[in-house]
């Protein structure tokens, strides 16, 4: 039987701790949709998912409505394009691009994303296409996200790939460099990409995927803040275990909500990702929650130790809660997107070298991370590179999507408004890493793939 | 099908009949009522069945917020479902 004060605490956490579920994400497979005529494929992309996702916004909107919690975004996420390019025999990717923008603004979603490439192994046909095309797909599209898998445990890295991010990425930055370089903000560079995430920019339907899913990424850093604020001065398997309560709570709400929408519109329930993912709203922020645990400022040592133990809470938690779990998993440490990390970094507590060690314990990788315009591609690359290994080595997920502020330097400031926040360009290494990333070749699949 | 009604804000005269006056005209059966006021802060929760509203349930609730907006009290509306999934296992 419910009791008042289990009542009161749902209405608390989402009346003013923030706790919502970000995204509904569909996903769509277009593996259907392959056509030797592009114009012909993109008909059939665009046919099929405004056939597949014309009620997803509505369903959201009265969900959000009957359970009185808010559903942040609701997304789309399709096949990586290059699978369905690479049928084309012209190969005209930005035709596809703007054959999604269309069909997002037709299905009145926040995002689609999926204007992806697997290249952990090589380049397929359309995939070197594909990737050329990025930054003009970015700078001319508002709602399509872009993901590009570089290396797998499984696979290693390729590092002709990782060189060719490197300039994906600045170009991306100098075609939108009137818009505060937003182009590069929707654009993943992943090791280890998952293919069932629903959060973006790095959501994409991967080929093992059914038709049609339906998968939940829910948030609540606020909440897991909050509950360690009122638990004062416990130890530190208290606060793991509080997380864990926590994490709990948040995640079955998830669950209902994706298998409210799953049945309502007729498609079947994928995953729940358990992460806590920030916003820019104050008291939203996954910094706060590591500073609640008693460290002075998010950067500082024993960040990431603060950071393991709530990133490992939060599965542990959550996947008690839900059986169909995947996606990320974990905290997000997105700079940009979360107040007290802005905070962090504006201050100069918080630094690129730290952040990177705080991926190796963490849910994805570099994310939302302002650096100086004038960084050079193989710089990119080799960020890409190192945040790579973290994840061929430890067999996670790692990602990088750092933006080129065109023009700026250390100090000033990109915004991006929205989720997406805004927030400090942060200083690099610049030694060359030039000669290392033009070898280009094969970083191998490490030992510890050959688990059979 | 059940929801939970939360009314809270300050305490004044003709709360609970003025929600409860809203859930009558609709067909919504009141099951239960807990009230409680901490020096004047009012906080009520109420259980209501909702199988034979004669409205959409958004409508429903959308109509309970503005009743809230008007006497300055925050009012909530939910399916029991979200406090079930979240409290029970």
């Amino acid at each position: 039987m419910l009791n008042a004060h289990d009542i009161l605490e749902t209405i608390t956490m989402i009346q003013e701790e923030n706790l919502d579920v970000r995204t509904i994400t569909m996903g769509i497979s277009l593996l259907d949709c392959c056509d030797s005529d592009i114009d012909k494929a993109c008909a059939k992309i665009y046919n099929k998912i405004t056939d597949r996702a014309k009620n997803l916004v509505a369903v959201g909107e009265q969900i959000e409505k009957e359970y009185g919690i808010p559903i942040i975004n609701k997304r789309i996420s399709v096949t990586p394009v290059a699978m369905v390019l690479a049928a084309c025999e012209n190969k005209e990717p930005l035709k596809i691009a703007h054959t999604l923008e269309k069909a997002a603004v037709a299905c009145g979603v926040n995002f689609i994303g999926g204007y992806s490439a697997l290249v952990q192994k090589g380049f397929a046909a359309g995939d070197r296409e594909l990737i050329e095309s990025i930054p003009e797909a970015l700078a001319q599209t508002e709602h399509v996200c872009s993901s590009v898998n570089i290396g797998s445990t499984k696979s290693g890295i390729n590092m002709d790939a990782v060189e060719l991010m490197g300039r994906v990425v600045k170009r991306a930055a100098e075609l939108t460099a009137d818009r505060d370089c937003i182009g590069p903000a929707k654009l993943v560079v992943f090791c280890n990409a998952p293919e069932d995430n629903p959060f973006m920019a790095g959501a994409f339907h991967g080929p093992g995927e059914p038709d049609c899913v339906i998968n939940v990424g829910v948030s609540g850093p606020g909440v897991v803040r909050a509950a360690l604020a009122k638990a004062g001065d416990c130890d530190l398997t208290a606060v793991a275990d509080l997380i864990k309560r926590t994490a709990f709570k948040i995640t079955r709400m998830g669950q209902l909500v994706a298998k409210e929408a799953s049945a309502r519109l007729g498609v079947p329930f994928g995953i729940v990702d358990l992460s806590l993912a920030p916003t820019p709203a104050v008291g939203d922020s996954v910094a706060y929650i590591l500073e609640e645990m008693g460290l002075e400022c998010c950067g500082a040592h024993g960040t990431t130790a603060a950071l393991a133990l709530l990133n490992d809470a939060v599965k542990t938690g959550g996947v008690r809660a839900s059986s169909p779990v995947g996606g990320l998993s974990g905290a997000f440490i997105p700079v940009t997107e979360d107040a007290g990390m802005i905070a962090a970094a504006r201050c100069g507590c918080l630094r690129i070298e730290k952040l990177e060690a705080m991926t190796a314990v963490c849910s994805v990788g570099l994310d939302m991370i302002n650096i100086p315009g004038d960084t050079t591609p193989e710089v990119i690359s080799a960020i890409i590179a190192d945040e790579a290994a973290i994840g061929l080595i430890n067999s996670k997920s790692t990602a990088v999507r750092v933006i080129p502020a065109i023009g700026k330097q250390v100090g000033e400031e990109l915004s991006f408004g929205g989720l997406l926040g805004g927030g400090p360009v942060m200083p690099l290494n610049t030694a060359s890493p030039a000669r290392f990333i033009h070898r280009g070749g094969r970083i191998p699949a490490p030992l510890q793939s050959l688990k059979n | 099908m059940r929801a939970v009604i939360t009314v809270i804000g300050k305490d004044m005269v003709g709360i609970l009949a003025k929600v409860s006056t809203v859930c009558a005209e609709h067909g919504i059966n009141v099951l239960e009522v807990t009230q409680s006021i901490l020096q004047d802060m009012f906080a009520m929760i109420m259980m209501v069945d909702i199988e034979k509203s004669n409205v959409p349930f958004t409508a429903f609730a959308d109509e309970l917020t503005a009743l809230g907006e008007s006497m300055g009290l925050s009012i909530h509306t939910m399916h029991e479902d979200i406090f079930n999934s979240m409290h029970t296992i």
